[in-house]
């Protein structure tokens, strides 16, 4: 007998961005919506975010980055996953993403880019419908 | 076999294997029954650590803490933090993480959260097979962090050889739940955040607490008499402050003496036997459940048949009950 399949989320922030009101605002909205998910809080190197995705086993992971990192952390992460052969996961980035950024974010694998005052219910429809398993 | 690629991963301590089996007997309790059947000859090695206590009285800190002074000694460490599911929304919120320490690494230390997805008693339906996944895949102390709410959130002394339960400082709300049911349970009362004023008060209403009920042993008490705790090991107190790492030297040689005891006296193979017990039962309960359900389901019309003789009186539930255990093919 399956159960109904949770989906797991993990909501993270990378690099020194100190911004985590829209990461906290985002993790109760996805656990409102019926999902499990993992908020492991501010300060995160590249290596902390891959090594929670492997023992946590998510279905997504949210990067919440306000502060300007995204295009030097962001693609770090890809390639870390890419190493690990973590390819069954939706890797998210938002927060404050320029437009001009998203094409080379886009490149590197990386969906979402959601700024401030996107509704939440998008967002939840975002993950629900961009899932890869 | 579909999982055995996963298995021999897992065997040789593969954690990406480890990682996606646990979510594989998280949802599926028919994979877990096929998983876990094959992997039990490797589990029995780990050492397994309960913590529970009251929200925001300092268990992932601790755990952190803890599991700092293992992998010193060269252990690896498995930690499982189980945290409760909205009953409304069915989401959860796995926050403990955070207070982990950020410099563990993969191959020392692996943490998984779990949401307990509704089930009372303080962990999740799929926790015992986790704790068996990581057992196989190498870790030596698995260290389980239990929803705490209060009062009944208990059913960790069946899969733990030592039951840590966290106080703090302050407010006499955490030894009305000890009062409660957690006392039977508990090996070692830690008094944390011993940085705040009143720790030691703490320590002494536990200990006058645990004095008040040392004539409560000679009573019959189920628990007490199959797991006997409190009769030949009373429970040890220790204040800490799992911010700075004060007392846990204390709190180390306690865990090791209460370890020592439960060989030396025999009653850690006890403890595997009522494992093994409430284990099967609980998988007896929903296998026998699961049936009766396939059963009413594929007998609908007699079943409303039998119901509507209860109606009229010709029948009553009991009588019911006893016809429906009779074409389970379990004689009455
Ligand atoms: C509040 C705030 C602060 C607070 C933060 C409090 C906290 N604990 O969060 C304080 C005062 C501490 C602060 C400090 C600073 N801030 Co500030 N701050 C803001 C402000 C005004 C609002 C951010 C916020 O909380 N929004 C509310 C939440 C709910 O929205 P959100 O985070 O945007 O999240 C939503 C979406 O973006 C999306 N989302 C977020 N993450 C993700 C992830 C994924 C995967 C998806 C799909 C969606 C998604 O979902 C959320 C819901 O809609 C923004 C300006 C702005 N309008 O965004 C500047 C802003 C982010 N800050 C800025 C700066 C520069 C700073 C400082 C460096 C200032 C300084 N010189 O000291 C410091 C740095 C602090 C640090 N350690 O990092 C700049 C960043 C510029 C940049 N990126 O190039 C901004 C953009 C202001 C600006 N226009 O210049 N700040
Ligand atoms: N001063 C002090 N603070 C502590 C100590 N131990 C934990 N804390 C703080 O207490 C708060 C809660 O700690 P957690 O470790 O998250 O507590 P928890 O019991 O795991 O919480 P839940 O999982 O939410 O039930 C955090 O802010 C910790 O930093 C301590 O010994 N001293
Ligand atoms: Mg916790």
């Amino acid at each position: 007998m399956t159960e109904k399949r949770k989906i797991k989320v993990l909501v993270c922030k990378p690099g020194l961005d100190g911004h985590d009101r829209g990461a906290k605002v985002l993790a109760r909205a996805l656990r409102d919506a019926g999902m499990e998910v993992i908020y492991t809080g501010i300060h995160q190197t590249p290596d902390d975010v891959v090594n929670t995705v492997i023992q946590e086993d998510p279905d997504a992971v949210m990067l919440s980055m306000l502060s300007g990192s995204h295009n030097a952390i962001c693609p770090v992460i890809m390639q870390k996953l890419k190493e690990q052969n973590i390819d069954d996961v939706l890797v998210a980035v938002g927060g404050i993403i320029p437009d001009e950024d998203k094409p080379f974010l886009e490149k590197h694998g990386l969906k979402g880019f959601h700024g401030p005052g996107t509704d939440l219910k998008t967002i939840v429809e975002f993950v629900q419908n961009n899932l890869k398993r | 076999m579909e999982y055995s690629n996963l298995i021999t991963k897992l065997l040789e301590g593969n954690t990406r294997a480890a990682a996606r089996l646990i979510t594989i007997v998280e949802n599926d309790i028919d994979a877990a029954e096929t998983i876990i059947k094959s992997i039990y000859k490797s589990t029995g090695n780990a050492y397994i650590l309960g913590i529970t206590g009251a929200p925001g009285s300092g268990k992932s800190t601790f755990i952190s803490t803890l599991t700092n002074t293992f992998i010193e000694q060269g252990r690896k460490v498995g930690i499982i933090c189980v945290d409760p599911t909205s009953p409304i929304t069915g989401g959860a919120l796995l926050g403990d993480r955070i207070r982990m320490k950020q410099y563990f690494t993969l191959d020392r230390v692996f943490i998984r959260s779990m949401a307990n997805r509704g089930q009372l008693g303080g962990l999740a339906r799929a926790t015992e097979d986790v704790i068996k996944i990581l057992d196989a895949y190498g870790c030596e102390i698995i260290i389980v962090e239990t929803v705490g709410v209060g009062q009944s959130e208990v059913d960790i002394f069946k899969s733990a050889e030592t039951v840590i339960v966290l106080l703090v400082p302050g407010l006499g709300d955490d030894i009305q739940a000890i009062k409660a049911g957690i006392m039977e349970i508990t090996d070692i009362f830690v008094v944390n955040k011993m940085d705040f004023p009143g720790a030691d008060r703490k320590v002494a209403e536990i200990s006058q607490m645990l004095e008040l009920n040392s004539s409560f042993k000679y009573q019959s008490n189920q628990l007490r008499e199959e797991y006997f705790k409190l009769v030949a090991w009373p429970p040890e107190i220790v204040k800490v402050n799992s911010k700075t790492g004060e007392n846990f030297k204390e709190l180390i040689e306690i865990i090791k003496k209460h370890i020592q005891f439960l060989e030396d006296t025999g009653v850690i193979s006890n403890y595997l036997k009522n494992r093994i017990k409430s284990e099967t039962l609980q998988i007896l309960k929903h296998k026998l459940q699961k049936k009766v359900e396939d059963l009413i389901n594929s007998n609908q019309e007699k079943i409303e048949q039998y119901i509507n003789k209860v109606i009229e009186k010709s029948l009553d539930p009991y009588s019911m009950a006893d016809i429906i255990i009779k074409m389970l093919g379990i004689e009455k």
